[in-house]
């Protein structure tokens, strides 16, 4: 791989860019691998390229039905943050914080990690308690975050109406410093060319359509639309189909698929510092650097697989965000979309092995995988490596939901679902 | 905005009438705490999240306040049908066929 440099930049730059190599290969699926990953978003990507990096497996396959990044790794919000409330969340989104931190360095790839911050907004004393009691939690957890008070969050971010007679006046807000964003494609692109850099096969528009397993019960490879592919481990990291795919190899799932939408304003110039949430209004809004406002919806009622969601949804996000900015009432919105995401039922992630031999699952992010990205990759790669989980990931098991040791961020997480 | 049919008040209606209940035809189990662990779990957790054909409770709130069950493809969100709670699941392949028509 020809690292990038400012070296590279200005020696491409005199022979007018046209040595500028590709940042990952389109190859053909070889007959058999030592892993397939199912799914080339940042998750999956990042699983291999984990792999390669910390465990030395770079016979790998990433399998994709479309292109690398263009699932909900394309469509999300792109906030970072790791402020969960109990002890095991704290323990995986906080690896994963820490590795935005250094990620671009890592890939040789610019993330735009940013840490603008994420803020919290309460707005009545049950949102103060429950704030505080958060940020407690986060703190005894090692996990960064602070309580302002409305005078102090006003000056964090200068668009926020404090004033006390407004409809829903903010009475204070907790605030990660460190939280913020990252440029989702860059993420997924960036995982793609280190890991090809380490030998990693990335198949795109290649759909998977049945999971092969031998008379033992143990996985054997993948039936595709472009021919059987052999691997005696396969991860499954495919969202939103993450159930349909598990159907294939007989494993019934706890998850179901809902629609979540978000859309983007005309780009303006930099006016919002910051990310901002508040649960009560169910607002939630940052500024891209492209200059657009950034706004996540809720899921709708319903399962679907349509990757589009109701309109009436969008119009009630964006009666929250005019309630809490109505500066922002005049602007017009250029783009909205949907996804599939997948939701279990505490609201915590499934990142573990599987009842069948050599075949691994990391699934269940619902609204919000993108902010753990790099974590969940390196502790599924480590699932996948040596069979067995990590201690961050451990408790992120399928047999939670027999046990009954949930870890239920339904009602604990820092925003809705 | 989905249109959905009620089967009690036999009227079509928009979607923000209703609510979700989801997947329709799982029994409760007569003696619940005599079964064991793993039965308990696929009772209450796991679920068919199927692509293509659902059957699934949907209750209308704002209407007659019934439960019913619907048949619906997610992938078009298109009902297939509507029918009341407590009747057979209508047969798949059928409906499948339905749903595929309806779509085209």
């Amino acid at each position: 791989m020809r690292r990038y440099s400012i070296f590279a930049v200005a020696r491409e730059t005199m022979r007018g860019h046209k040595g500028w190599p590709k940042q990952w290969t389109s190859p053909e699926p070889k007959k058999q691998y030592d892993v397939i990953i199912i799914g080339a978003g940042g998750h999956g990507l990042g699983t291999a390229f984990y792999l390669a990096k910390e465990h030395g497996i770079t016979n790998i396959a990433v399998v994709e039905k479309g292109w690398l990044g263009g699932g909900n790794t394309g469509r999300n919000t792109t906030i970072i943050r790791s402020n969960y409330l109990y002890d095991e969340s704290a323990g995986l989104y906080n690896h994963a914080m820490k590795m935005w931190d250094g990620l671009s360095q890592d890939l040789n790839y610019n993330v735009m990690y940013s840490a603008r911050g994420v803020m919290m907004l309460a707005h009545n004393v049950h949102d103060v308690q429950g704030a505080k009691r958060h940020i407690h939690a986060n703190r005894l957890n090692g996990v960064q975050n602070e309580w302002l008070t409305p005078e102090q969050a006003k000056e964090y971010c200068p668009p926020l109406n404090i004033s006390q007679t407004a409809r829903y006046p903010v009475m204070g807000a907790a605030l990660q410093r460190c939280g913020g964003n990252a440029r989702h494609d860059a993420v997924a692109w960036g995982y793609a060319r280190a890991a090809t850099d380490r030998g990693v096969d990335i198949i795109q528009n290649c759909a998977v359509t049945g999971i092969k397993r031998s008379a033992n019960g143990a996985v054997e490879g993948v039936e595709t639309t472009r021919g059987f592919i052999g691997a005696k481990k396969v991860g499954v990291v495919a969202a939103g189909h993450s159930s349909v795919l598990m159907e294939m190899a007989g494993v019934n799932m706890p998850l179901e698929s809902y629609p979540l939408q978000a859309l983007v304003s005309e780009p303006v110039k930099p006016i919002f510092p910051c990310v901002v949430m508040s649960n009560t209004v169910h607002a939630y809004i940052s500024q891209s650097d492209k200059g657009e406002l950034v706004i996540g919806a809720g899921t709708d009622q319903y399962t679907s697989y349509s990757q589009a969601g109701g309109l009436h949804i969008l119009t009630h996000t964006l009666d929250a965000i005019c309630e809490m900015f109505p500066i922002f009432s005049r602007m017009k919105m250029l783009r909205s979309w949907g996804g599939t995401v997948d939701v279990t039922p505490d609201r915590s992630p499934i990142l573990a092995k599987t009842p069948v031999p050599g075949l691994y699952v990391n699934c269940g992010w619902g609204t919000g995988g993108f902010k753990a990205t790099p974590g969940s990759a390196h502790v599924f790669a480590h699932t996948i490596a040596n069979d067995a989980p990590h201690a961050i990931n451990a408790p992120f098991n399928l047999d939670r939901f027999r046990t009954g040791r949930l870890i239920d961020e339904a009602a604990a997480a820092a925003v809705a679902h | 905005m989905l249109l959905i049919h009620c089967p009690y008040c036999d009227e079509e209606r928009p979607e923000l009438e209703f609510r979700h209940a989801g997947e329709a035809h799982i029994e409760r189990p007569t003696d619940i705490k005599s079964i064991s662990d793993e039965e308990f779990m696929k009772f209450f957790f796991l679920r068919d999240n199927p692509k293509g054909v659902a059957y699934e409770r949907w209750r209308h709130m704002h209407g007659c306040g019934r439960f019913f069950n619907a048949v619906r493809d997610t992938v078009s969100d298109k009902f297939v049908m509507t029918y009341e709670a407590g009747k057979p699941r209508p047969d798949g392949d059928e409906l499948r066929a339905k749903s595929k028509e309806t779509n085209q």
